[in-house]
Formats: C-alpha cells, sequence, structure tokens
C-alpha cells in the first residue's frame, strides 16, 4: 500500500479504481453473500494526492459503502474518514448509533486531523445525521460538521458548487431501480419460507402414487411463484398498490397474483381457494418484510402492521392448510 | 412544495406516505430558533421554513428517523424514532426486546 507523509503522519492512499474483486465482492453483498463480514479497516485514507487545503469525508466501514464513495471521489484530492461501523452502510449504522457522535469524534481527535489539514471542515454523508450530533460534534472537535448529499455520486459537484445542496442532493430517491437492487437479498432472507413451502407442497401431494409428481408439480409452480412475486414484483409495484400498509399491499398483489394464475391454468375453484388461502399470507408477509428495506417506513407504523396483519395471516395460511386436508379426504367431495 | 405524485418510471419529486408516519414529530416553535438545520438533515423535506420557524409541512413523509431532533441545536424537535423495518419489530417482540434487526 502507498502512504503520503504530512505533518509527521504517514496516512495510507487509497485507489478510486475499483478492482475486478472489489466488483464481484460487491455483486456477493447484493446477493446476500458475505454481507455481514464485508468490511474495511477504519481510519484515516487520502485519495488522489491529498494535501492541507484539501476536504475531508466520512464514510462507514461496509466496504459497499467506502467502494462507492472512493469511485465517485475519482480525480479529486481528498481525505476520507472511515467510522467503525461493524461493516453496517451509514444510515443503518447511523439509525443504531454506531455512526455516530462520539465514534466521529474518536476518529477526528485519533488521526490528528487538526494537524493534517488547515481548515476545520468535516463533510458527513446527509444520511449520518441519524446518527450524529452535528452541533455536538464540533463542541468536541472544533471541525464543522457539514452534511454533504445522500448519494456519493453527488460529491463531486457538491464540493465544487462551493459545498451547496441543490433539491435532488437531500432526498432519498427510491425509485424502480433501487427497489430492484434491494430484492436478491429479500430473496436470499426468504429461503427458510421457501423450503418450508416446498415442504409442505410435497405433503399436500402425498400419497406416494403414479400421479404423485403430477400433483406436486402444479403446487412447487404456484408456491414459487408467489414468493417470487413477493420479492421482485411486489418491490416494483409498490407505489401504485393500494393503501399504505405493506402488509395490505401485499394482500392486494396476493389476490391478483392468484386470479392471475387461477385463470391462466385453469385450476378447479376448491383448487384456486386453497392456493389463495397458501399464497397471499405469503405475499403479504414478504411484502411486509419489504419495510425493512424501504426507505420511508416509521417504527411506529411497522410495528402497528405487525401486530395487525400476523394474526390474519397465521388464520387464512391455516385455514388454508385445513382445507387441504380436507380435500385430501375427500370430505368435500374434492373436485 | 407539496407535489404529490406517488412514485413513477420518470424521475420525478416522490412524497412516499406510510400509516403512522410522523405521529410522535414535535417542533416546539418557542425554542426554534429558525436556524434551518432540520430542513437540512430530514431525507423527506418533512420541514419548511416560515416567519423564521420550522414548520410540519408533510408529516406523513416523517419517517421518524431523529436525525431533526438529534440535530437541533435548540433543542426544539422531540420524536420517537426507530427502525421502521417489520422483521426487526417481529425480532423484537421473540426476543422481548427493542426491536433491532442483524440485517441492516
Amino acid at each position: 500500500m502507498e502512504y503520503t507523509e504530512i505533518s509527521g503522519s504517514k496516512i495510507p492512499l487509497i485507489s478510486a479504481k475499483l478492482t475486478l474483486a472489489d466488483l464481484l465482492g460487491g455483486l456477493m453483498v447484493r446477493f446476500d453473500i458475505n454481507r455481514n463480514n464485508y468490511k474495511v479497516r477504519p481510519g484515516l485514507y487520502g485519495i488522489g494526492k491529498p494535501g492541507q487545503d484539501s476536504p475531508v469525508l466520512v464514510t462507514a466501514n461496509y466496504k459497499l459503502s467506502f467502494d462507492i464513495v472512493r469511485k465517485n471521489l475519482e480525480g479529486l484530492n481528498a481525505w476520507l474518514i472511515v467510522l467503525d461501523t461493524k461493516g453496517i452502510n451509514v444510515w443503518c449504522a447511523a439509525g443504531k448509533g454506531t455512526f455516530g457522535t462520539i465514534e466521529l469524534v474518536k476518529r477526528i481527535i485519533e488521526s490528528g486531523l487538526e494537524k493534517i489539514v488547515s481548515h476545520r471542515t468535516v463533510i458527513l454523508p446527509q444520511l449520518g445525521a441519524v446518527g450524529v450530533s452535528a452541533y455536538k460534534a464540533r463542541m468536541m472537535t472544533k471541525f464543522k460538521i457539514v452534511y454533504g448529499p445522500v448519494r456519493a455520486c453527488d460529491i463531486k459537484k457538491f464540493i465544487a458548487g462551493g459545498m451547496e445542496k441543490d433539491a435532488g442532493m437531500s432526498e432519498v430517491s427510491f425509485n424502480w431501480r433501487d427497489r430492484l437492487a434491494v430484492a436478491p437479498v429479500e430473496l436470499v432472507q426468504s429461503s427458510a419460507l421457501i423450503a418450508a413451502l416446498i415442504i409442505l407442497g410435497a405433503v399436500f401431494s402425498l400419497p406416494f402414487d403414479k400421479s404423485y409428481a403430477a400433483r406436486l408439480a402444479p403446487l412447487m409452480i404456484q408456491y414459487i411463484a408467489a414468493v417470487l412475486a413477493g420479492v421482485f414484483v411486489f418491490p416494483l409495484l409498490l407505489p401504485y398498490l393500494p393503501f399504505r400498509a405493506f402488509s395490505l399491499k401485499g394482500g392486494v398483489l396476493g389476490i391478483l397474483y392468484c386470479l392471475l394464475i387461477a385463470f391462466i391454468c385453469h385450476i378447479s375453484f376448491y383448487g384456486s381457494l386453497i392456493m389463495s388461502f397458501i399464497t397471499i399470507p405469503v405475499i403479504s408477509f414478504i411484502a411486509m418484510n419489504f419495510t425493512g428495506s424501504s426507505t420511508f417506513t416509521s417504527q411506529a407504523g411497522a410495528t402497528l402492521e405487525v401486530k395487525r396483519s400476523i394474526p390474519v395471516m397465521a388464520v387464512v395460511f391455516i385455514a388454508g392448510i385445513s382445507l387441504n386436508i380436507l380435500k385430501t379426504l375427500n370430505i368435500l367431495g374434492g373436485h | 412544495m407539496n407535489i404529490d405524485i406517488t412514485g413513477s418510471f420518470k424521475e420525478v419529486t416522490v412524497v412516499w406516505k406510510y400509516i403512522k408516519n410522523g405521529e410522535s414529530l414535535l417542533i416546539d416553535a418557542d425554542k426554534c430558533t429558525g436556524c434551518g438545520t432540520c430542513l437540512e438533515v430530514c431525507p423527506h423535506s418533512v420541514f419548511i421554513l416560515k416567519y423564521k420557524k420550522a414548520l410540519i409541512n408533510l408529516r406523513d413523509a416523517c419517517m421518524e428517523c431523529g436525525a431533526c431532533k438529534l440535530n437541533c441545536p435548540a433543542g426544539a424537535i422531540e420524536v420517537n424514532s426507530g427502525v421502521g423495518c417489520a422483521a426487526a419489530v417481529i425480532g423484537g417482540m421473540l426476543g422481548k426486546k427493542a426491536p433491532d434487526c442483524g440485517c441492516c
């Protein structure tokens, strides 16, 4: 690793260029692989040829955040303070307090920043404000804390514009690309649910006879497609589905899903009913979990939603299983 | 300011609304000095500045993240902040702890 010497301190230099390994690692964490252990060492780094007048930026030690920031600093001479956020991104870490006032103050003092730069300004990502109290950090370090843009891609423009934010820089966007980018993690985190549904389908298709596979296959398709609808279609349709609670939006999507599948696959009324009772709660549950990936849900709302909808989902799901047992036992006349 | 286009495939200003959003958000107008810090840190443009006081303009958009309360030098803002994540809420209920998540 290269270093730069300034005021008697040796500061490691980092590149703005991402390697293939960086890109692959970034892709993997998007699919929840190694996501909880994707860290960089906290501390002060230099990028380009930083000097006494270079701006100082702050980020988290989640390597994906670190990589996005340094990539967007290409061509700039700057200092980058990496806080120890336990490998968590800025916004979530700020919510937990690890991207916080004390950690920031500690890193500013420990790095000897006051001897390295002649100015007294530190730029934080705006979403760090959830964990950092700017006026308190200033009292403790004499450094003025400026909240920069939400997104790293606006940093250069922000600095070039004399540290002034235009309207778009402070808004958290959540467009369809943003919403789809978080879907793969939701899919991986639904793996236990998928496994449970596969087991359920396998049991529903009993007994083991010549037509077992013929009964199993459509159930598998119904259930897996329902999970995929919850994971990928729900985020896409989020702004267009009625109601504010995600579980209700998911319920609407579940009804649409069942109507579509019943229509396309010519499923009997009774079969459609069982499918609805199983898959609508599944889609609604996955949809409700998307609150964690979304950018605008309050804890009070999420708590209310969980308390109201989990019992309903459970009752409907159990009713679906019961209906299927009745069907298997031929009590209701089967088809 | 109060544009209400709920999502689009074009890049437009979106006001995302959610149940119970912003219910606990309070500004003490007597303490507020009109410095505008809350406008600067709010990720959803909830506040506006009028007559040198911060006012709540888009309460439904407030996700209660707490950035405004933490950064208000006058201590004029109150809000019950926390993670708005159903999985964390469920985890909190099962573990009987405050909602927290290992996921993010």
